[in-house]
């Protein structure tokens, strides 16, 4: 097949996400959804040995929709995430070492120890931050937004968020507020289907986080988020229109969190069934396939990139394990700026 | 050279010069709260501001003041610089989330990688006949919280200086505008000055008692002392300016002098900023010039009453001020 022949048949049958992409790009997202769930699997087996204290909440089985939404933004673009924000640290780019460093409570991570895994942010990377308040990283997400608008750049501000947060004041008022002033900024629900213990069914008034959409006038999209695709080309769409100036979106991945919500879940709230059922339908595994289906990569390819986010995780914990610990003469260190009580 | 122009301006008149001048200077300040834009302000401290910076730069928001004060602080992280009114102080209550988790703590949750340049200004206080949810005194909340600073300028001269001192500096500033203060006229400077966050200033010398007082109380202080000095006790009033981070030295060099201490202030006595005070001058070297148990009038253990009557009593008046004082250098407290 000549390659204009190619071109146009890619052009009428391939979907918009495997034209907009280059194979190089595809294999990047695959490699950073392998390298989230490989971190979160060396978080949880860190903590179970003792190695970390605290508490943790795993993304597994919600890789697609971080690594899907990010693969549209640059450097300059923000976004704001929370408790379960791994997996969006990571696919806007940082750096598992520091993660990890940031883990283990040293000088070396992220936050120099001081935030931990709810508040791992990479500034540089503009990513303000994981939060630990449900729906805390919404309005602060509308303000990046509007802070883009008045210094007219062309960057987007990127909100990740659960179900539960879109039954917080904090979500309806950022949410109208970015609508009223056409901001440009995209709200990613990630739906996992509980908030804690208590199911969408029993705390949400309406079927879908987004049917609430229509109450701000903005388009409001329901995508598989298990399926990168999916959430990828939503968010293409989305994020072309607010650095357009049309304001903002919102997304609703349907997904599902195959651990519990946090250390202390002891999953009586649903089934062992339920979590296999959507264990079965895992992201990159799913995507694994569709890129071996379209000859972009082959499973001893998989198996590379696999063994490859293995090995990188395992050095992000030596590296951890080997960091400093804060002095606990620095106990109010940058809780100012400036001044003699910085 | 022209020396300094200096006239007579209303508090808010310097507030809203304070605004101009961080706007002119600045083009990332901005401000944002209810009803600032053609309303004027529900104190009218905004005035015409908005006719001379358009909407852009003084943005009236949706009676939101959570998701408001949230956009205020995800502005401040990439970078600009909004100042927040809140109508009341009273309706910070509903965005306490943002300030208190969120603006107060990221910069340190981040290791310090980040500053939340942001100024919220709160018209508080009672004396209006508003009642119990537009007319308390929350500044001692707030100060409660490391991150914040938080400031209560007396005069039209500080207000506008420690605005602006509060527009420049890096991190969240709560500045606490007693509303009674608004329509009080004083010499301020027509050109840009800072007074310091975190430093008070001694209003009146005075050998008998130090009075530490805050915004409006610093001025029933001062009334008390005049009266007072008519029966021969000089009393020394302390205008605290700053309640985070507080001015230690100059309460513990003046309570040395005095060997006496009262500290007068509208938010709910117990617990409040008295306590604090008090706890500075215990704690340190001037405890042992203390000649008199510490005097606290603040607040009434009560919401602020609707009744004018009982609306004055739940506040220290300068009356009340003159008798306790009179009554501890006396001997009978």
């Amino acid at each position: 097949m000549n390659m204009t022949a190619r071109r146009e048949a890619d052009a009428t049958n391939e979907r918009p996400f495997y034209r907009q992409f280059q194979p190089e790009a595809l294999k990047e997202a695959l490699r950073r959804m392998y390298l989230i769930r490989r971190f979160e699997e060396g978080a949880e087996d860190s903590y179970m040995r003792g190695l970390i204290h605290g508490t943790m909440h795993l993304s597994i089985g919600q890789e697609a929709s971080a690594v899907g939404s990010c693969m549209h933004l640059g450097k300059t673009d923000y976004i704001t995430s929370t408790h379960r924000g791994h997996g969006h640290c990571i696919a806007k780019g940082a750096d598992p070492k520091l993660m990890f460093a940031e883990f283990f409570g040293k000088e070396e991570g992220y936050c120099r120890g001081r935030g931990g895994s709810m508040h791992i942010a990479d500034v540089e990377s503009g990513n303000l931050g994981a939060n630990g308040i449900v729906a805390g990283g919404i309005p602060i997400a509308v303000g990046a937004a509007l802070a883009i608008k008045k210094q007219k750049r062309d960057d987007v501000a990127v909100s990740f968020f659960g179900d539960g947060a879109s039954n917080e004041g904090a979500f309806h008022e950022a949410l109208n507020m970015a609508a009223i002033w056409k901001l440009p900024v995209v709200f990613v629900c990630e739906n996992n289907k509980y908030g804690m213990s208590v199911s969408t069914e029993r705390s949400m008034a309406v079927e879908h986080v987004a049917d609430r959409a229509a109450g701000y006038r903005m388009p409001g999209i329901i995508v598989d988020g298990n399926r990168i695709e999916d959430v990828s080309e939503a968010v293409m769409e989305a994020t072309a229109r607010a650095r357009a100036g049309e304001g903002p979106s919102l997304i609703e991945c349907k997904t599902y969190r195959i651990r519990g919500h946090s250390k202390s879940d002891r999953n009586r709230y649903r089934t062992k069934e339920e979590i296999e059922e959507w264990a079965a339908k895992d992201p990159i595994r799913h995507f694994e396939l569709e890129l071996i289906a379209r000859r972009l990569l082959t499973e001893s390819d998989v198996d590379t990139i696999r063994a490859a986010a293995e090995q990188e995780i395992a050095e992000a914990i030596d590296f951890a394990r080997n960091g400093t610990d804060p002095s606990p003469d620095e106990v109010t260190r940058d809780v100012y700026t400036i001044g003699p009580w910085a | 050279m022209n020396a300094p122009i200096t006239r007579e301006l209303t508090y808010s008149q310097a507030i809203q010069e304070a605004l101009a001048q961080a706007m002119d200077a600045d083009p990332t300040v901005f401000l944002m709260g209810e009803d600032i834009g053609v309303y004027g302000g529900a104190f009218q401290v905004t005035g015409d501001l908005v006719h001379r910076y358009g909407e852009d730069r003084v943005m009236d928001t949706p009676i939101a003041e959570l998701g408001a004060a949230g956009v205020a602080v995800g502005a401040a992280l990439a970078g600009c610089k909004p100042v927040f009114e809140f109508q009341f102080s009273d309706f910070s209550a509903l965005a306490l989330e943002q300030i208190v988790n969120q603006a107060a703590k990221i910069r340190f949750m981040l290791g310090g990688k980040i500053s939340v340049p942001l100024v919220m200004r709160f018209p508080a206080g009672s004396g209006t006949g508003a009642a119990a949810q537009h007319s308390q005194s929350l500044e001692a909340w707030l100060a409660h919280v490391p991150g914040l600073k938080v400031v209560q300028p007396s005069t039209p001269y500080d207000v506008k200086g420690m605005l602006l001192a509060a527009i420049d500096d890096p991190d969240p500033v709560m500045v606490f505008e007693h509303k009674l203060l608004y329509k009080m006229k004083g010499d301020v400077p027509a050109e840009p000055y800072r007074v310091p966050i975190g430093k008070a200033i001694v209003r009146r010398a005075g050998t008998s008692i130090s009075i530490v007082a805050t915004s409006i109380m610093v001025h029933r202080a001062l009334e008390a002392a005049e009266i007072l000095s008519t029966e021969g006790i000089e009393a020394e009033v302390i205008d605290l300016r700053t309640l985070r981070p507080i001015d230690r030295e100059t309460i513990i060099e003046s309570v040395k002098k005095t060997g006496r201490l009262a500290c007068v202030y509208e938010g709910v006595k117990t617990l409040g900023i008295g306590a604090e005070i008090s706890a500075i001058v215990t704690e340190s070297e001037a405890f042992d010039y203390l000649d008199a148990p510490i005097l606290r009038l603040g607040g009434a253990e009560a919401p602020i009453p609707y009744n004018p009557v009982l609306e004055k009593a739940a506040v220290p008046q300068t009356d009340l001020v003159v008798a306790r004082v009179r009554d501890l250098l006396q001997g009978r407290v």
